[in-house]
């Protein structure tokens, strides 16, 4: 590759963040000057400390190259995306850009509610940078994709979540930049307006354009994407082919070779969530903890709760995923116990498969705790990997194909002579 | 942030390649000092500062039942409270024309100054979602409220000319400078509300600040009365306040009376042009912040 294919190309950034202390830090005129009169020495705003988010990154990317950028909460995503869109500035380092930038780091921004869906459109497309002239003639493609039509001059206020959505992603859908940086608006919408959202998005990738593409998703990543980026605590960690990125962010942070994963201070914990979450073990065969099981054999699943405060009836669940983090299925202890009792003292739950039944390959487990009627309130997604092995669930020794799908379906087979009615007489 | 648009090379790309190098269309790096004003870029971002201005002008008129009946309502009650309490009890004086005429006159200009302060000293924290989530020049959401404003200002400037109508009044040929006192007062306001809105999105007491500053600087400015009824020996005083004169121009040129001393006026053309580059200084140095601390 020329230099003349490079679209976007990235130079020792580096983004630092001044985090005042919270016992010292003024939000108002008033504190900030009182807090200068008893303490003249003082430098405004008391005590602080730097935090770097991203750390001298540097990469390349080509015209047409549709990358992936994943990484766990705080690994520096949402920091490289605002650079690149000029919301926040670098600290250190540069960008050079081959083109002009359309940015998506949330849909529906600017929308209003008192306004209409046809005043909406022109607003929101003139936030996104888009001049009068091109929204109006993008104007009939823009309310063809959303499918509000009837609804254009109704204010947006009375719009279903699903069509407000759809009328947001139409107009970004129609931005037509030469590089596109997407953050996790596909995570809105029902599943097939997300196969539209998808499917724009390709389009934009097959049309010569370069998109860059922040999600949680794995498979949407892998499905979109040639090229991933994954970054931890603000370093690249590894670039390159985009399967190679996957496979690696969904194996960060998850060792359980012994079959025990401590969840106390793990990466995938979401957002704020506090840790009531200890740790999770997978028993196999024989009581012993372990990370491979065998197809046909059971496997249990122990997770470990360090209540902080006393809780009636939790509500564990366990959901398992591919290894690309699809979900295949979810079990839930309040599926099959109505009152688990009330603990105020760490405590136990455990699930037990009396079959794996599922193909050969590597799973991913999540696990979360709720209370009944309240909300979540610890959850780790694809927290934990194990294997399963192939030990011929099918009485003829046949073996598993991917493309049968991962669960293996219990079937008893019959095969006789005649034609059903006589068949089953 | 300072940015370089395609014309201005950045020196690495010059060295020597047998390759011909495309320029970048754009090269984001660390702004450094003190930086121009891109007017090009502001240029470029027309549109949306129309639609953010068409926007505001939407929402204050859209379910109200009175509509645009407020904005003229508004300084009509006000003009009918100072006559009432200048005019009739305090019996200041007010010329040749009624207390009602001459303190509309005078609101004319002064609603239009504090609409524009109020609003731009809030919009940035207004319009939070924006900033944090989309890149434009910052300086559109300022100029997009001047916009709105004037709206407001013209329908007003309606209701004037039919009260000058109304009580027979003939302004002077001076009314033909009525741009030239917007242009001083709207460059006070926007240097004002630069700097505060700048000031806000660190210090949230700002806001509260704000409208006690501007009740204030209405009792110090000659709308509800005029300069002629301040005693003598506070004059000089009352003259530091830069909106004195052109407040004062405005009614005069509309009233058909005498206006203020050029000086002044020139005094006051001079101090608002420092209060402007003091806003567009202090929130261009801002600018770079705001998406971090909002």
């Amino acid at each position: 590759m020329g230099a003349n294919d490079i679209a976007i190309s990235i130079r020792g950034l580096s983004k630092a963040y001044v985090i005042t202390h919270q016992q010292e830090k003024h939000s108002t005129l008033a504190e900030t000057l009182l807090h200068k009169l008893k303490n003249p020495a003082a430098t405004f705003g008391g005590s602080k400390e730097t935090f770097w988010a991203l750390k001298d990154i540097s990469f390349d990317v080509n015209r047409g190259d549709v990358v992936g950028v994943v990484g766990r909460n705080g690994a520096g995503k949402s920091t490289l995306l605002k650079i690149l869109s000029r919301i926040t500035e670098p600290t250190l380092g540069e960008i050079d850009l081959y083109g002009r930038v359309g940015s998506l780091l949330e849909v529906g921004t600017g929308f209003h509610p008192e306004l209409t869906g046809r005043e909406n459109i022109y607003l929101n497309g003139a936030i996104l940078g888009m001049s009068k002239r091109e929204i109006a003639r993008q104007f009939d493609g823009i309310v063809d994709f959303a499918g509000v039509e009837k609804f254009l001059d109704t204010p947006v206020k009375r719009y279903s979540s699903g069509m407000y959505v759809r009328l947001a992603f139409a107009v970004a859908a129609h931005l037509n930049p030469e590089i596109l940086i997407v953050d996790e608006v596909l995570a809105v919408g029902d599943a097939e307006f997300q196969k539209k959202c998808l499917g724009k998005m390709k389009d934009v990738a097959k049309g010569g354009r370069t998109v860059l593409f922040v999600s949680h998703n794995m498979a949407a990543v892998q499905n979109l994407c040639t090229r991933g980026i994954m970054l931890r605590s603000g370093q690249i960690l590894v670039s390159g082919d985009v399967d190679e990125v996957v496979s690696a962010y969904l194996s960060e942070g998850i060792s359980s070779m012994d079959g025990r994963v401590d969840l106390s201070d793990h990466p995938a914990r979401a957002g704020r969530s506090a840790p009531w979450l200890k740790s999770m073990t997978f028993i196999g065969d024989g009581g012993r903890p372990s990370s491979r099981f065998a197809s046909s054999r059971p496997i249990s699943v122990v997770v470990e709760v360090a209540p902080p405060r006393p809780i009636a009836n939790p509500r564990v669940a366990i959901a398992i995923e591919d290894h690309l983090g699809r979900r295949i299925g979810t079990a839930a202890s309040y599926f099959n116990i109505g009152n688990s009792g009330r603990y105020a003292e760490p405590f136990t739950a455990m699930m037990t498969l009396d079959k794996v039944n599922l193909g050969p390959g590597r799973y991913l487990m999540s696990v979360s705790i709720a209370e009944p009627g309240g909300g979540l309130l610890d959850s780790l997604d694809s927290a934990a990997f194990f294997d399963v092995e192939w030990d011929s669930l099918y009485k003829t020794g046949e073996r598993h194909d991917p493309a049968y799908g991962p669960v293996v379906i219990h079937a008893d087979w019959e095969v006789v002579p005649g034609v059903t009615s006589t068949a089953l007489a | 942030m300072e940015t370089t648009q395609a014309d201005t090379l950045p020196l690495d790309t010059l060295s020597a390649e047998p390759e011909v190098k495309r320029r970048p269309y754009l090269t984001i790096r660390p702004s450094r000092g003190w930086i121009g004003l891109d007017l090009r870029e502001i240029w470029q971002f027309r549109d949306l500062l129309e639609s953010l201005a068409l926007r505001d002008l939407k929402l204050r008129y859209k379910q109200t039942i009175l509509g645009v009946l407020w904005v003229v309502l508004v300084p009509l009650m006000a003009a009918g409270v100072f006559s009432f309490v200048f005019g009739t009890v305090a019996k200041l004086p007010s010329g040749k024309v009624p207390y009602l005429v001459f303190s509309f006159a005078g609101l004319l200009g002064w609603s239009y100054f504090a609409g524009v302060l109020t609003k731009i000293s809030g919009c940035l924290l207004g319009n939070s979602n924006l900033i944090s989530k989309v890149f434009f020049p910052r300086l559109i959401l300022p100029l997009a409220t001047i916009g709105s404003n004037l709206v407001d200002f013209l329908v007003s400037a309606v209701v004037m000319t039919v009260l000058l109508v109304i009580y027979h009044v003939v302004p002077s040929p001076a009314v033909l400078l009525l741009p030239v006192w917007m242009a001083i007062l709207t460059a006070i306001a926007l240097g004002l509300g630069l700097s505060t809105a700048a000031l806000a999105v660190s210090y949230r007491d700002i806001p509260y600040i704000i409208p006690v500053f501007t009740q204030i600087l209405l009792y110090a400015s000659p709308v509800a009365y005029s300069v002629s009824a301040v005693p003598e020996r506070l004059r000089w005083v009352y003259s530091l306040n830069p909106l004195t004169p052109p407040l004062e121009a405005m009614r005069a040129s509309l009233l058909g009376t005498a206006l203020p001393a050029t000086q002044s006026l020139l005094l006051s053309a001079g101090l608002a042009l420092c209060i402007l580059l003091t806003g567009l200084f202090s929130f261009k140095r801002m600018e770079s912040k705001f998406a971090d601390v909002i």
